[in-house]
């Protein structure tokens, strides 16, 4: 992959419906290591479903199942936008 | 495995949201008992079940996402299968692993950590309907020689696959030698850190190794007794060595999740024909449009909030007229058959008020945990706390809060259990203390009374809302107020600490099954029933002799029971201290003989309805709805003034404020100091809730009486 000459992406500033690929988690607390665990690894693809009532907290999804974390928590986890895959979901 | 050993001891483990209970529950059927583990007051679910005559011992284990623990109930789960010792726990014989088979790739993290621990497993592949669904093929046979483990397709709540399970759990599972292996330099540190000889405890070490090598310096409260208990001075020279080497190359928590998705990923290619993600998320996206919706999503849960609070309070009515018609019954039964006297004193007015006071609660709560089963089985609990973590992070707490907190208005003690699931110490504890805020169904029957026998009866704002039901529902807009700032100021001062997180699973939503949300409620109505009821009852039977001794003569003779009864109790160690404290109770307006009936409530605020029964010179089988004891309140005049009324609207709402604030529940407190395991808490929260409730009954005494007076 590519480093792209841009600034750095993260969850948190991910539109909705739009799927990225997880870069790295950053942080080294107990918090970073759940969002590692519950499959935020470097590769894994993420989509940005929705937020709750005041823009907070969001939604994710990532391997088939629905994530939700706060805007702080999101900012923690660096990813890449894949530009075929925001096709794909702004089809559906 | 031992002969002599009956029966073989298994561990159901798995990722919460798997259908992991529903699979116990077909597994064991009725042949269920809860407990507790020791040292924490999580539920322990053990089953039992036969296979070809071996008895199989299943424990529940709470769902986990991982065994480096993140929170009380996940240490448990850790504990068990680490520390079976520690834990007072048999060593696990066997463990099964629950996967959600339409989640895979998540689900597997867990079930790979598991079957490196050198216990024989079993992979349970529940769940596969959802992923036919969603046209996923899982090749089982394949999944089975990759994992090195048998794997059982199981449906636990169509009874699938459980005989199968059954036997591949009596017919000795096999220990997994499939391993994800680390880069050679953790491998090393580990072979070197692991002086066990045998081979299980050695795998534990690897394990505690892992966990300590990935988690970092803020341990946060989890006390990792297992890590002590396995650490040798190798272990820890090792451990301190490996960590300098990560911490200096970066990344050190990521080497164990990097490490094993690679290798989850790599064997789900292998196994999954055709795994359509985005399908099998069209039902849940077309719900959650709706139920998290930030505009539909509230007024949905408006309304499950209206529905559930309707339920508790109003469908409760019959089966809580026919407890107290029951208990009167019986009151009046023993009264006929045992001579007036001591003994019958204390079997009608301590034994039985005391357990009826209880009981009579026992609808409500139920009501409470069956639509809050409901709703969790269906998976709306997630997406509740998920609306309301907005609101709740404001004050330093997170939407994981809210639960425990909605279970407070039918009682604390459900609720404060209910905090078990927060996993930073300091909020967890927030939560607890200020559960008893919210007003429970026992401050009702206070409400009701106090409500009919002080405030008029008048229609306000064009005649649409009734000034008593407006008092009423401002009683519990002040406790979550209240709630609020406590919280506000607990998270500032005692319990300082950041903003929880918030990472959550939005599980995919299923049909409740009502089978395992009638066994919950039952037993969580039952554990209401055991914590409240004993100590209730002690003190129901202490608050009896305080008001029984010492027994004054009648001075005149004609006078009537109802009016001995109040001498009586005038005369008793309870009255003596009553009139002892008036001069604390004055400047809210009350009388010596409130002060008592609030001294009395002290074990439960209920109580106090009957107290003032008895001590406004009547029998003590009054309740909120008997017109006569409204109506000797609203009689009732001061000793020293027979012109001044007591019961006057100032008077009225500074008694509501003090019960609406106040700790008059020694369940609760006890439940406190269950969950604690300390002291500590209960006191404090005794002694802020009391001068809270002191100071504010005082200055709405005061405000209500200058402007009333105006």
């Amino acid at each position: 992959m590519k480093v792209s000459p841009m600034p750095p992406l993260y969850l948190s500033d991910l539109r909705r419906r739009t799927a990225a690929n997880v870069v790295a988690v950053h942080g080294a607390d107990g918090v970073s290591l759940r969002l590692l665990e519950m499959g935020l690894v470097p590769g894994t693809q993420v989509t940005r479903v929705g937020s709750g009532p005041m823009g907070d907290p969001l939604e994710f999804e990532l391997l088939g199942f629905s994530l939700s974390l706060r805007k702080t928590e999101a900012r923690r986890v660096e990813v890449q936008v894949q530009e075929v895959r925001e096709k794909d979901a702004s089809q559906s | 495995m031992n002969e002599n050993d009956k029966s073989l001891h298994v561990a159901l483990l798995g990722n919460p949201n798997t259908g992991k209970s529903s699979l116990f529950n077909a597994l064991v059927g009725g042949q269920q008992q809860v407990g507790n583990y020791p040292g924490a007051t999580i539920e322990k679910f053990v089953g039992r079940c036969k296979h070809e005559g071996r008895e199989l011992a299943i424990v529940d284990l709470p769902g986990l996402y991982s065994l480096n623990p993140a929170s009380p109930d996940e240490q448990v789960a850790v504990d068990v299968l680490l520390t079976p010792n520690a834990a007072d726990m048999q060593g696990m014989d066997v463990v099964v692993c629950v996967l959600d088979a339409s989640n895979l790739v998540r689900n597997l993290y867990l079930t790979t950590q598991v079957l490196e621990l050198g216990i024989p497993a079993i992979v349970a592949l529940n769940m596969m309907d959802v992923a036919t669904q969603a046209e996923t093929t899982i090749d089982v046979k394949q999944l089975s020689s990759a994992l090195g483990v048998p794997v059982v397709v199981t449906h636990g709540s169509r009874q699938q696959g459980i005989g199968e399970l059954r036997s591949a759990i009596a017919s000795a599972a096999v220990v997994a030698t499939t391993k994800v292996t680390f880069s050679e330099s953790i491998e090393a540190a580990i072979a070197a850190a692991t002086t066990a000889t045998f081979d299980q405890e050695a795998a534990c070490q690897r394990r505690c190794f892992l966990n300590e090598l990935t988690l970092s310096t803020d341990n946060e409260s989890l006390e990792n007794e297992q890590a002590k208990a396995n650490q040798t001075t190798e272990f820890s020279a090792e451990l301190d060595l490996c960590k300098q080497q990560f911490d200096a190359a970066g990344d050190r928590i990521s080497i164990e999740p990097i490490a094993r998705y690679a290798w989850i990923n790599q064997v789900v290619s292998s196994v999954v024909v055709r795994a359509d993600t985005e399908r099998s998320l069209v039902r849940r996206r077309w719900l959650d449009r709706v139920l998290i919706h930030p505009f539909s999503g509230s007024l949905v849960f408006l309304a499950m909030l209206t529905l559930l609070f309707q339920a508790v309070f109003s469908w409760s009515g019959p089966a809580m007229d026919l407890i107290s018609m029951l208990f009167q019954w019986l009151g009046s039964g023993v009264e006929s058959l045992i001579t007036q006297g001591m003994l019958r004193s204390l079997i009608v007015d301590g034994l039985i008020a005391g357990i009826g006071g209880v009981v009579i609660f026992l609808p409500q709560i139920l009501i409470l945990f069956f639509f809050i089963g409901l709703m969790e089985d269906f998976g709306y609990m997630a997406r509740a706390a998920y609306l309301m973590d907005n609101i709740m992070s404001k004050v330093g707490l997170s939407g994981k809060s809210f639960i425990p907190l909605l279970s407070s208005f039918a009682c604390a003690i459900p609720g404060i259990m209910a905090a078990r699931s927060i996993k930073n110490r300091n909020d967890r504890l927030a939560t607890m203390l200020i559960a008893p805020l919210m007003s429970c169904s026992a401050r009702l029957p206070v409400y009701i009374l106090i409500t009919a026998a002080c405030i008029p009866e008048r229609q306000i704002l064009g005649g649409w809302v009734s000034q008593q039901a407006l008092v009423l529902l401002s009683m519990y807009l002040l406790g979550i107020v209240v709630a609020i700032c406590v919280a506000w100021i607990l998270k500032k001062t005692m319990l300082k600490g950041k903003t929880p997180v918030f990472v959550m699973e939005l599980p995919s939503f299923k049909m409740p099954s009502i089978s395992i949300v009638s066994r919950k409620m039952f037993q969580q109505g039952m554990d209401f029933v055991k914590q409240a009821g004993t100590l209730i009852l002690a003190c129901t039977v202490l608050i009896w002799a305080l008001a029984y001794f010492p027994r004054s003569e009648p001075a005149v003779e004609q006078l009537s029971a109802t009016q001995t009864s109040g001498i009586q109790l005038r005369n008793s160690y309870l009255g003596r201290a009553g009139q002892a404290i008036e001069p604390v109770v004055r400047p809210l307006g009350w009388d010596w003989k409130i002060g008592i009936a609030v001294l009395a409530s002290f074990p439960a605020r209920e109580v106090v309805v009957g107290t003032m029964g008895v001590i406004y010179n009547l029998g003590d089988e009054e309740d909120e709805a008997s017109a006569g004891l409204k109506d000797h309140l609203k009689n009732a005049t001061w000793d020293d003034d027979p012109s001044k009324p007591v019961f006057t609207v100032p008077v009225g709402l500074s008694i509501m404020v003090f019960f609406a604030l106040c700790a008059q529940c020694v369940s609760t407190l006890a439940v406190l100091k269950k969950e604690t395991q300390s002291w500590r808490w209960p006191l404090f929260t005794f002694v802020y809730m009391t001068v809270l409730a002191y100071v504010a009954a005082w200055v709405t005494f005061v405000v209500a009486s200058n402007c009333l007076s105006v």
